[in-house]
């Protein structure tokens, strides 16, 4: 056996420069390591987000050159347009609503999805494209599926007896005048509500999913020695124990419905008569499309009460569930 | 080879005292054992002699220089973790060879020592494989490889054994003795299990709540334990230990035996109430109480099965120990103290 | 026995019958764009005519409008572009970052990696009329480079605090071995952990990539020439003029820039979900 003999493997060579020892300081080169980050976050979400504070307080538009402090003046004036008042309203009717709706159908597309099936992966890629697929696409495919003459949700209603007859009987259809999914009202934000949930359901979906697969079997397996039938199970295990990871998705949830807007601008633009008008894009309207840049910002945030709620509810989970 | 020294080490952890004022210091090409039971600093002081965690007060030497400032690979150390931490992502040969990729040595000449040092443990048919496809043993010995290859002046052991199945660790034990033996460099090795540690051990330090309590050779920690915690940790069953009037009394099951049995003098009486026989095979155990001046202090006794002598639960035997071994204990500091009359 | 059977037909029945009723409402509207891209106008715009039946024969015409006749392909061209330099910009910030933060600065560390994730939470809404102020202070307005500038802020929060996620993950023993082996603290990172990430650097990669594909007010408000469109904001203000929608070309465009992202999305699911939910709540 050729026995290596050399034991004149140079010593380490530790270079002793400055450089060398920044290298071996963990506090140091955590800080360096940290710093690019959070200056770019800084000057690009830190910076923005007070000139947003600071635009609000002002006069400016996209074409002024100059810009007078006004203080809360802008707020002022927003608070008390009933365009304002009809937004707010609706921001929190589309929230709320689709966010339960989203809720409920994850909650059932995941226990349906927990178990093993031949095909799994093709039918998660169809139940995750609307979260994958940009959503301004996405809406507009959503956009011809409502469409005013050639939707084809209406043919299937006008056309189809066995849908049809039942809804005639119920007095709900006019085969005459099919309903105008994005041009009435109600229907509007109700097709809105529909695109929002499509869109967010696969993400909360997975989120939950992967909360139930962290369940352990054990537990499953207890509940089930017990005697706990499937609903005792599902309220008393199976709820409970997802309820954190339930509530992150939730949280995400409502940070997109108070936040986004495209599904909005695409579909309806806030229309008819502002009835889809949310705050969100009221600032987009308000501020870029009509060069009002303060108000668009006063506008925008009074999002941020908001989010600074939500921000403090996921502080609180964390926190805790860092302490079990 | 060095001599590896801490000096009037601590480390504190916020309020824990993890390690509190260590002394310590190897021989040249000696195999030093820490033993301690779990969460008595033992990992810390290492991973400190490693370098990887920094003392909150004192100094650690290794071949007469002070390390404190430098970071682990300016050490001249190999450590083996618990777990191995073998690079997943790379073949075992990658794995021995990292360190000596690290130190820049050539190709051809790592390729030669990564050879010599895995045949130092049998494992030259593994080297293509990945970590993940080894079974436990086998990657206990390619962390020993790769401990190896650089050739350090001194090996640090962080309980690399106790992840191996009862049988598949005696053999290791024997391995690594015998390999240490031959390559003669310092090693430290950290367990909380007192065999490997009587086994393995040139000298043992025995240590509690951050501090050593003794260091010694094997043998002379388990005759003579310098307090009641040594005393009641090393050995099973462990030290009797029963309350006198001043001091604590102690001796060991082997040695109490029934009178008749005892054949050197001078012996020391004690009257033994049985309460429960355990027959374990090779030994018994005997489970009992001791009468006056001891009265109602518990005590157990250890025969080898070859003595057939009949014992009955519920009665009682004289007992006896010889003299010299008793050992005796201050009531207060737990301390050895000099012999005395009972 | 037969009991138990039929039992389990029907509970199998419904499992299927449920998880059919879900893929149609989630996948309908990518079939449906798939049926249009090849259908006719006239066919199209014809409300009498059955529109699950091709009633005249399929045509290519609307993909050779799509690609002849209008910047598609620049488009996706432009998309790419953008994608591949804020990828490359968010890995060299949120990679040391994420493990600054799970290796190197302890307590404070955690603190500093919620905080960084509520950024994420900070809308667009909020920070695109100070950045288009921004944007037009820098002569940046109606280049891409305005967007490969911003799309950052909000791909470096949710990366880092993913890569925070799958950094956390790895044994502290690895770094260890290779401090000892050799190697400086950012030696270790750089031999032993970036090596043994690059699962989940590659997760990164692709959602950050998926987070500009998506991104829309920001491309709205910043670009204007129809050469310098992405494919999110060219395809919704090009391919609809007016009152006249191309939906032929709309559903072919939608459909090729959503499906193949999908898919290899799925490849990576499972990570992106132990990443997010270990970020999240461990
Ligand atoms: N990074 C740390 N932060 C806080 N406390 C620590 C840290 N590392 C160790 N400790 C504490 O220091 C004490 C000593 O730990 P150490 O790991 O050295 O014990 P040990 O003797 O190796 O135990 P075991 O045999 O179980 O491995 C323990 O109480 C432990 O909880
Ligand atoms: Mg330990």
């Amino acid at each position: 056996m050729a026995v290596v003999k050399d034991t004149a493997v140079a010593a380490p060579a530790v270079r002793a420069g400055r450089l060398s020892r920044l290298l071996d300081d963990e506090t140091r080169l955590g800080r360096l390591m940290l710093a690019p980050a959070i200056l770019y976050i800084a000057l690009l979400v830190g910076l923005p987000f007070f000139l947003a504070l600071y635009f609000s307080l002002t006069d400016i538009t996209v074409g002024s050159r100059t810009l007078h402090f006004v203080g809360l003046k802008k707020f002022h004036e927003v608070i008390h347009t009933p365009t304002f008042k009809l937004a707010l309203k609706n921001t929190f009717i589309f929230a709320f609503v689709s966010q339960l709706l989203v809720l409920i159908l994850a909650k059932i597309l995941a226990l349906a999805l927990v178990k093993d099936f031949r095909g799994k992966w093709f039918v998660r890629l169809l139940i995750l494209l609307p979260w994958v697929a940009p959503i301004s696409l996405g809406s507009i495919g959503w956009l011809w599926i409502l469409d005013s003459i050639y939707s084809v949700v209406n043919w299937v209603l006008v056309h189809w007896r066995f849908v049809r007859e039942p809804l005639r009987l119920l007095g709900i259809l006019d085969p005459r005048m099919p309903p105008m999914w994005l041009g009435q009202p109600e229907l509007a934000m109700a097709s809105i509500i529909t695109v929002h949930v499509w869109r967010l359901l696969p993400l909360a979906t997975v989120i939950l999913l992967a909360g139930l697969t962290s369940i352990p079997k054990d537990i499953h397996d207890a509940a089930a020695v017990d005697g706990a039938g499937f609903w005792r199970h599902l309220f008393e295990i199976t709820i409970p124990l997802v309820a954190p990871i339930m509530i992150v998705a939730v949280l995400f949830g409502f940070i997109f419905a108070f936040t986004d807007m495209i599904v909005i601008y695409v579909l309806t633009r806030g229309g008819p008569y502002n009835s889809t008008q949310v705050l969100a894009s009221l600032a987009f309207f308000t501020g870029i499309d009509g060069g009002d840049l303060a108000e668009g910002a006063a506008i925008s945030l009074f999002l941020f009460p908001l989010l600074v709620a939500a921000a403090f509810i996921f502080l609180r989970i964390a926190r805790r569930a860092e302490v079990t | 080879m060095a001599i590896v020294e801490a000096r009037n080490v601590k480390k504190y952890f916020g309020e824990v005292k993890a390690v509190d004022g260590v002394d310590l210091a190897t021989r040249e090409g000696e195999f030093l054992v820490l033993l301690g039971p779990s969460g008595c600093g033992k990992t810390t002081l290492l991973r400190m002699i490693a370098g990887l965690e920094k003392p909150t007060a004192g100094e650690i030497v290794i071949g007469g220089q002070v390390v404190n400032d430098l970071p682990p690979r300016a050490r001249r150390i190999a450590m083996v973790f618990q777990s191995y931490a073998l690079y997943p992502h790379m073949t075992v040969f990658r794995n021995i060879a990292f360190p000596l990729k690290a130190q820049g040595v050539p190709k051809a000449m790592r390729k030669d020592k990564v050879l010599w040092s895995a045949s130092m443990f049998g494992i030259t048919h593994l080297l293509q494989r990945k970590p993940r496809e080894l079974s436990g043993g086998e990657r206990q010995r390619v962390a020993l490889a790769r401990a190896l290859v650089r050739e350090p002046d001194v090996f640090l052991l962080d309980e690399p054994l106790s992840n191996l199945d009862a049988k598949l660790r005696n053999a290791a034990r024997d391995e690594l003795q015998q390999f240490q033996r031959r390559i003669g460099t310092t090693t430290i090795y950290v367990t909380h299990d007192q065999i490997e540690a009587m086994g393995l051990g040139d000298r043992i330090a025995v240590m509690n709540a951050g501090k050593v309590r003794q260091l010694g050779p094997p043998q002379e920690v388990y005759d003579e334990p310098a307090d009641t915690f040594v005393a009641a940790f090393l050995g099973s069953p462990p030290m009797n230990l029963v309350e006198g009037d001043a001091v604590i009394v102690g001796f060991r099951p082997e040695q109490f035996l029934p009178a008749e049995l005892h054949t050197a003098a001078p012996l020391v009486t004690f009257t033994f109430r049985l309460t429960r026989v355990e027959n374990l095979g090779a030994d018994r155990l005997l489970y009992g109480v001791l009468e006056a001046p001891f009265s109602g202090q518990r005590a157990i006794a250890k025969l080898p099965s070859t003595v057939t002598l009949s014992l009955q639960p519920g009665e009682k035997y004289p007992f006896a120990v010889p003299q010299q071994h008793l050992k005796f204990f201050d009531r207060t500091s737990g301390l050895r103290t000099a012999p005395r009359p009972l | 026995m037969r009991r138990g059977s039929v039992r389990a037909l029907l509970g199998g029945g419904a499992h299927f019958g449920l998880l059919a009723a879900f893929v149609a409402f989630t996948a309908f509207p990518f079939y449906w764009m798939l049926v249009t891209m090849f259908k006719e106008t006239s066919d199209l715009l014809n409300p009498n005519n059955n529109p699950f039946l091709f009633n005249q024969p399929p045509t290519l015409e609307h993909l050779r409008v799509l690609f002849g006749e209008t910047l598609f392909g620049q488009w996706l061209l432009n998309t790419a572009f953008v994608g591949v330099l804020v990828v490359a910009i968010t890995l060299l910030l949120a990679v040391p970052a994420g493990y600054s933060l799970a290796r190197l600065t302890g307590r404070l560390g955690e603190q500093l990696g919620i905080a960084i994730f509520l950024t994420y939470l900070v809308p667009p809404t909020i920070l695109f009329i100070p950045l288009s102020r921004v944007v037009a202070t820098l002569g940046l307005q109606d280049s891409l480079w305005s967007l490969v500038l911003v799309y950052p802020s909000f791909t470096v929060p949710f990366c880092t605090w993913l890569l925070m996620g799958f950094f956390k993950a790895i044994p502290r023993d690895l770094e260890e071995a290779a401090m000892i082996d050799g190697y400086s603290r950012f030696g270790a990172f750089a031999k032993v952990v970036i090596p043994i990430s690059v699962a989940g650097v590659l997760t990164v990669v692709i959602f950050s990539f998926t987070l500009v594909m998506q991104e829309f007010v920001y491309a709205l408000t910043f670009i204007t020439a129809a050469r310098r469109f992405t494919v999110s904001v060219g395809v919704p203000t090009f391919l609809v003029r007016g009152d006249v929608y191309f939906w032929g070309s709309l559903m072919g465009a939608c459909f090729i820039a959503s499906v193949p992202i999908a898919v290899l999305y799925n490849f990576f699911l499972d990570r992106f979900i132990s990443g997010f939910t270990v970020g999240a709540v461990k």
